[in-house]
């Protein structure tokens, strides 16, 4: 199948790639451009593992295309630590054992980095709608929920 | 906490940041899905779209012939195992079932079984070739309800599977009966006060863990494989690949990769024989991965179950007698957790009078695989819902009821045994003078609510386990073990050598080893890990030790026993008070000897079960028959405390999974014999918005039979949550739910049966 050549700006980098036009963003980023953190949980948009911003927006990278990304701006969780400098979303799930398994983690991460972007004081019920779209199986969200909040805490000074 | 003050901890019982925590939120962390290697082929499987079928021919000539595929293979491609027994660790295991379920020979049993694969240059191009593989089945007969499979005149899925009075195979779907019984039920019942008598209906769900399966296989030229998998157990997976594929385990290395949850699931292979055959076919890698509708269609799930419970007490509240009858769906081939349920389902009482008969049987749906406490959740949905009947119809607390019956200390299970010290009365204290049950229940504007309570018992497991230890040049420490790493047992392993060679948390490096360089491990499971693989780590962490005390001893010139060792010093008591840090003396051991590596493999024997008691809070919406859980506290007896926030993890986690197969979770299947709802917009597991915190009170019972009293805590949790929030609907509408999950349309049918 003949390939697509596609800009974006990746984690802040002009990136380049060649894709068909049947591949997702999910596989383009995991299988072409070699950012495997976003990850496949059920390539129908249900369980947020791919999560990634696009413009602003947390989006299922496994209902876009790779082809639709041209243009766009789409931040991986592989660009969320400022170096080795964790954001403060990565040090309070880790201080808050937000994480057992990880595979959700960062779904989960860039969910709520778009949340507190947009909304950077939210309350409980907040947090818990904005991440809705993100299953966890091992957590119960209960130290999720408290690492977003604690995070959005620091992140404002308190 | 009591246990740390008395023991005077340094590490244990604290919360370190976890070793692999910063790979996991910077999506360095290798899970299976992510390996890549040179010359990567992708395989993909067609699966039976029939819940019963023959297979009378598998036509593959077109798919091989599309650009790009390098090899389809069918289960002719496999040796064909021959019936029979195995051992896989302390579990017999039946290879040719483990076979048969990887790829069908000559029938499928579900839909969703897997007949062929293909591996190809692209997973588009396998996916397209599948198409082109023609399959003519002949259909059969279908049974998908266990009731209907136990019946004389049902389909039979597996031919031959019993043993008729004559000795001979008899065609049959009940492929195990186990039975307790001792003291005498019928006077036990006579002396009964009251009596309750209940029969159940439980879906089949899944484990739900949101990284799908996973196998990349690489055959080499001399006849040695390696597998990196996302497993449970990498031993497990390489012994069972081994069974299937009729070759020498040692010709198999297993790389265990970062696993994205198990539950149970994770324990049998699926694509770990098909991907080292089609790898072997190709003379290349062969990467396969999941999807999410093969992951729910084929692997995992727990059995649907229908059981029966009859309880009765006399006017004190003194249980007299306990009957139970259960029946499980194994799936297509034999292996419910039937009887853990049996070993479980009413071991939380001390009841004289008692008969638990269940039943093990073969349906038409994917073969079951273990889930979180398998066999216990479904059973106590019965036992805890008619428990808390009995207590009110006797005008007694529940709390209560339970503290008159609970077990304790010499009590024997219904399996024979007689507990250690255990703390289930302790989980019932503590439930009682718990901050929620002391509070109101919150109420809700236009809502019914009710509080409920339940409890739970898991036995736990030992099986074995290696580790090492080795001091590094700079004074820390790495400790190898080879249990893959789920929820942290990572670092609760460092913590344990930490504790015990006075360093701190983060100057231990723990490393989860493939299968040739560690001794032989069983798998991630029945909340073994911290239990037992932590016993190993703990006993080669005391043999670094002697070897060190050996070490200092010889830089000074005195025997070892007049080296003493505390809070990471050593010091000589022959000479003076001269002492040297771990630190000082890992520099001196090139000259004392060499390096030091301790090492220690285990079968213990001294596993510590665990109980649990949860109080939930529910407002039910009458009209639509949505449950909203207002309020969740799990009391559960952990032992010791190894990292407290990875054990409250275990604890909400498991409530978390309780509550969806309370709820929401269930196998739909339609009369065609296919699953309708293969993905998770429609088999529908708790999001965030559907919990509230979920609070968590540790009693830590330390468990005498582990060096530092720890007891297994990640299965018991999911136990309580589907009966407690029965009861609470209950509390809160005056209707007893017989069937999971209750769900909007199962509670609306049930309230509206009784308001008429």
């Amino acid at each position: 199948m003949k390939k697509i050549h596609v800009q974006m700006t990746l984690n802040g980098e002009e990136t380049e790639f060649l894709c068909e036009p049947r591949q997702s963003l999910l596989e383009v980023l995991r299988d072409v451009v070699g950012y495997t953190g976003t990850k496949e949980g059920c390539l129908t948009g249900d369980c947020g593992a791919c999560s990634v911003i696009m413009d602003g927006r947390p989006t299922d990278s496994c209902l876009v295309l790779g082809v639709e990304a041209e243009g766009k701006e789409i931040t991986t969780v592989e660009g969320l630590a400022d170096g080795d400098t964790l954001h403060p979303l990565q040090k309070k799930f880790l201080e808050h054992a937000a994480l057992q398994c990880g595979i959700c983690t960062p779904g989960f991460l860039v969910t709520s980095k778009a949340l507190l972007d947009r909304n950077p004081n939210p309350t409980e019920h907040e947090i818990r709608y904005a991440l809705a779209g993100n299953l966890c199986r091992c957590t119960g969200y209960d130290k999720i929920v408290r690492a977003v909040q604690d995070a959005a805490s620091e992140m404002q000074g308190r | 906490m009591a246990a740390q003050q008395e023991r005077k901890f340094k590490v244990i019982g604290t919360r370190p940041i976890r070793h692999d925590g910063a790979d996991k939120v910077t999506g360095r962390a290798q899970y299976g899905a992510d390996i890549d290697l040179a010359g990567l082929l992708h395989g993909k499987t067609l699966r039976s779209p029939h819940a019963h079928a023959n297979i009378k021919s598998i036509d593959t000539s077109a798919a091989e012939a599309l650009p790009g595929v390098k090899a389809v293979i069918t289960a002719q491609d496999l040796p064909n195992i021959e019936p029979g027994m195995a051992q896989m660790g302390e579990l017999p295991v039946n290879p040719q079932h483990m076979s048969l379920n990887c790829i069908a020979r000559d029938k499928v049993v579900y839909d969703g079984h897997v007949v062929a694969a293909v591996a190809a240059t692209s997973p588009h191009i396998a996916e397209e070739a599948l198409k082109l593989i023609k399959v003519d089945y002949e259909v059969l007969p279908h049974v998908q309800n266990v009731m209907d499979a136990m019946n004389d005149d049902a389909p039979i899925v597996l031919p031959g599977l019993g043993k008729g009075d004559d000795g001979e195979p008899k065609d049959t779907n009940v492929a195990n009966h186990v039975q307790f019984e001792r003291g005498d039920i019928a006077a036990g019942f006579a002396a009964a006060e009251v009596v309750v008598e209940r029969e159940f209906d439980t879906s089949m769900v899944h484990q739900g863990y949101i990284e799908p399966h996973n196998s990349v296989a690489q055959y080499s030229s001399d006849g040695q494989s390696t597998i990196w998998v996302s497993t449970q157990g990498a031993f497990t997976a390489r012994d069972q690949t081994a069974m299937v594929l009729d070759m020498p385990a040692s010709k198999i290395k297993v790389i265990p990769a970062e696993i994205g949850g198990g539950f149970g699931g994770k324990i049998p292979v699926y694509f770990e024989p098909i991907s080292l055959i089609l790898s072997k076919k190709t003379g290349k890698p062969v990467k396969m991965v999941m999807s999410r509708a093969e992951v729910l269609k084929a692997t995992g799930p727990t059995p649907g179950s229908h059981i029966k419970v009859k309880m009765g007490a006399d006017k004190d509240g003194k249980i007299t007698a306990a009957e139970v009858w259960m029946a499980y769906e194994a799936g297509g081939f034999p292996g419910s957790p039937v009887g853990a349920g049996c070993m479980t389902v009413i071991t939380p009482y001390d009841i004289e009078n008692l008969k638990i008969d269940g039943y093990d049987v073969l349906v038409n749906k994917p073969k079951t695989a273990a889930y979180r406490a398998p066999g216990s959740t479904n059973a106590s949905m019965g036992s805890e819902t008619v428990i808390d009947e009995l207590a009110e119809k006797l005008g007694i607390d529940p709390l209560e009821f339970r503290r008159i019956n609970g077990a304790k200390e010499g009590t024997a299970q219904p399996a024979g045994p007689k507990f250690g010290q255990i703390g289930y009365l302790e989980t019932v204290e503590a439930a009682k003078t718990s901050d929620h049950f002391k509070s109101a229940v919150p109420q809700v504007e236009g809502r019914r609510v009710g509080r409920g309570v339940a409890s739970g018992f898991w036995f736990n497991a030992g099986f074995q386990s290696s580790a090492t230890v080795a001091i590094n040049s700079d004074g820390t420490a790495n400790v190898v073990t080879g249990s893959t790493d789920i929820g942290g047992t990572r670092t609760s392993c460092a913590m344990i050598a930490a504790e015990v060679l006075g360093l701190a948390a983060e100057e231990v490096h723990p490393v989860v080893a493939d299968t040739e360089s560690i001794g032989h491990t069983d798998m991630t499971g029945g909340s073994r890990v911290t239990f037992a693989t932590g016993t190993a780590v703990y006993e080669a962490a005391q043999d670094v030790l002697i070897q060190l005390k050996d070490r200092a001893a010889k830089s000074w010139k005195v025997e070892a026993d007049k080296v003493t060792f505390q809070d990471g010093v050593f010091t000589c008591t022959a000479n003076g008070n001269e002492s040297m840090t771990l630190k000082e003396l890992s520099g001196k051991l090139p000259r004392t000897g060499g390096p030091v590596t301790g090492r220690a493999s285990v079968n213990p024997r001294g596993v510590g079960p665990a109980f649990a008691t949860h109080v939930v809070d529910v407002a039910v919406d009458e009209e639509t028959g949505k449950v909203d859980i207002l309020r969740y506290t799990a009391v559960q007896d952990v032992g010791t405390a190894i990292h407290p926030s990875y054990v409250e993890g275990q604890m909400q986690g498991g409530v978390a999974q309780g509550v969806g197969w309370a709820l929401s979770e269930e196998y739909v299947y339609g009369d065609d014999g296919r699953l309708q709802n293969a993905g998770f917009l429609d088999y529908r597991m708790p999001t965030c918005l559907d919990l509230p915190m979920i609070e968590t009170v540790l009693v830590e019972v330390p468990n005498p039979g582990h060096p530092v009293g720890v007891r297994g805590v990640g299965e018991v949790p999911i136990i309580p949550p589907p009966a407690a929030i029965a009861n609470a609907i209950y509390s809160a509408t005056g209707v007893r739910m017989a069937e999971l999950p209750m769900s909007p349309p199962r509670l609306c049918k049930a309230i509206l049966e009784k308001t008429g």
